[in-house]
């Protein structure tokens, strides 16, 4: 069972499931959001974690005290998604048998503040406090010994919010993954209230009305930016390699990690000739690739899928949409690349210091 | 100030028909009152004149500056460290016959930030910087390689990077022999792969 774990935890295969495990709950919200649901894996996901800590590996990596709030985070994002979603699929049953939706049955266009929302506010400030007191006081400061520039600690790691960022560093060259990617990222959710004018859902849970925005939005956040930083928290160890949860923490663990370039593979392997001194040369293909990506897709995306959204979004609103959506499904396609036949890169041109 | 307090208790006798308004018209208006009738000027002291105004503003605004200056010294002096990891750029490195061929030495990994490498023609002197950010590798000697814990960059013996992010290989520094005989690193000339600058004679001390 363990060994299944293990297996099932390397990276691949864990983010295949976990995207065809979202896929389904968007194809079927009213089994996978439901209360039912939620028990369901709320229960047994406690249980395996309760289980999990008889093993000593596990219980290592999970009570570290870095390691703690990401536990934490794990259980709370997934409830609060759920806790969403449910009420969003409720709402969706509601507009389809012709009610109104919930959140207008309270008091139609207000708020109810004083003294419910204070009060409740007051409420969680108190557990919060109380609840980061006894947090300090229980767990230690995950101090270590003076700083050594000769040494760095094997693993190294960042702090938590970084880890993500961190784990992007292994596919892409630092200027993408730590200026690039995270540039792009903030400034995109910043651009959503101007490129998503749809009315439908202002105020109101609903997944229905707006399928595409929940569903892509859940994809990038639990899998492109969660999923990272638990996979660096949890599974990189030594040498930032990957462990299995129930895994020992071996130095010596092997890897064959031997990266090599589009450039190289087409030229060596499947030419047989060595590679163009010429860069541009050396380079055509993982150019043609990109291009390819970045202007057919968007035109054989237009015509065949999202004909009706170019028409609403109009040409401007609708290419940032598209350049944001390709970029987006561009991180886990590199990832995949790197984890199934190590491309390094697709685009290397170390005479610029440019390599996608 | 007794003398005020009693003034005001005369006064609210006569008129204690309804006391809560009348406490309250006490503190508001009888002050004033008691001044332009009963009781001779009140002490002088109370009064701020221009001038001690001014000195008052002026100290206050010279300990606000003081304190405002004194806090950006403090920041000032927080930029620079109390602690600088700076070893001499140059340093001797021992004769070459303590090298073991196809071993990588790293005593000097710790105190200089190099490895000496001795390979069956001689010796290179690779620098501990990892090329993608910067960290330390470690050396794993049963697998051969310099492998970064930062992000799993991997490099030969050589330093030529394989495996990893990193995008190019370790870097070398100058090595030569001293008059004494013994081998001379220094980290001044350095020597990029991709630039190719190994091939240059001071790159590399053939034993």
């Amino acid at each position: 069972m363990k060994e299944i774990i293990n297996v099932i935890s390397n990276p691949p295969i864990l983010f295949t499931l976990l995207v065809v495990i979202l896929f389904l709950s968007f194809r079927y919200p009213e089994v996978f959001w439901s209360g039912k649901a939620m028990i369901i894996v709320g229960v047994s996901s406690v249980l395996f974690f309760i289980l999990s800590l008889f093993d000593e590996n596990f219980l290592l990596i999970v009570t570290k005290a870095d390691n703690v709030p990401i536990v934490g985070l794990i259980f709370l994002i997934l409830f609060f998604t759920w806790l969403a979603m449910w009420q969003a699929v409720k709402n969706d049953k509601r507009i389809a048998a012709g009610k109104p939706v919930a959140e207008a049955e309270i008091e139609p266009k207000r708020v109810i503040v004083w003294p419910d929302l204070v009060y409740i506010e007051l409420i969680a400030l108190t557990l919060c406090l109380v609840l980061l007191i006894g947090w300090s006081v229980l767990l230690e400061a995950p101090l270590e010994q003076p700083a050594n520039p000769a040494n760095s600690p094997n693993p190294s790691k960042a702090p938590w919010y970084f880890l993500g960022l961190q784990e992007l560093l292994v596919y892409f060259d630092p200027w993408i993954a730590g200026v690039l990617l995270p540039g792009i990222c903030v400034v995109g959710l910043m651009a959503i209230p101007y490129i998503d004018k749809n009315p439908k859902g202002n105020g109101y849970y609903s997944f229905a009305e707006r399928k595409m925005a929940i569903s892509i939005f859940i994809f990038g956040w639990l899998l492109v930016w969660i999923l990272l930083i638990v996979i660096g928290t949890f599974l990189r160890g030594p040498n930032w390699n990957f462990f299995g949860p129930y895994e020992y923490w071996d130095i010596h663990k092997l890897e064959p990690l031997v990266n090599i370039n589009l450039s190289e593979i087409i030229y060596i392997k499947w030419f047989g000739v060595g590679l163009p001194k010429n860069w541009f040369f050396r380079e055509i293909f993982g150019i043609g690739t990109l291009l390819a990506y970045f202007m057919i897709t968007p035109l054989i995306l237009t015509k065949k899928v999202f004909s009706s959204l170019y028409v609403k979004l109009g040409i401007g609103r609708y290419s940032i949409f598209i350049a944001l959506l390709l970029l987006l499904v561009s991180v886990p396609i590199k990832m995949y690349l790197r984890w199934l036949f190590n491309l390094k890169y697709i685009v290397a041109i170390p005479e610029f210091f440019f390599n996608i | 100030m007794t003398e005020n307090v009693s003034n005001k208790g005369e006064n609210e006798v006569p008129k204690s028909d309804t006391p809560a308004e009348d406490t309250d018209s006490i503190l508001k208006d009888k002050p004033a009152d008691t001044t332009s009738k009963k009781v001779p000027a009140p002490p002088p002291k109370r009064k701020v004149d221009r001038r001690s105004f001014f000195s008052w503003m002026g100290l206050a605004w010279f300990s606000f500056t003081a304190a405002t200056l004194g806090m950006a010294a403090a920041i000032g002096r927080f930029f620079f460290p109390n602690v600088l990891f700076e070893p001499p750029l140059t340093f001797k490195a021992g004769y070459p016959e303590d090298y073991i061929i196809g071993a990588v030495d790293e005593r000097f990994k710790e105190s200089f930030g190099v490895w000496l490498v001795r390979n069956s023609e001689g010796i290179f002197a690779l620098s501990t910087v990892c090329t993608h950010l910067g960290c330390t590798p470690n050396w794993l000697g049963a697998e051969a390689k310099f492998k970064c814990p930062c992000h799993g960059s991997g490099f030969y013996k050589t330093g030529i990077n394989f495996e990893g992010p990193a995008p190019r290989p370790l870097e070398r520094f100058m090595i030569s022999y001293a008059e004494d005989g013994q081998i001379l690193v220094d980290k001044n000339r350095k020597f990029q792969y991709e630039k190719g600058q190994w091939k240059d004679p001071d790159s590399f001390l053939k034993v």
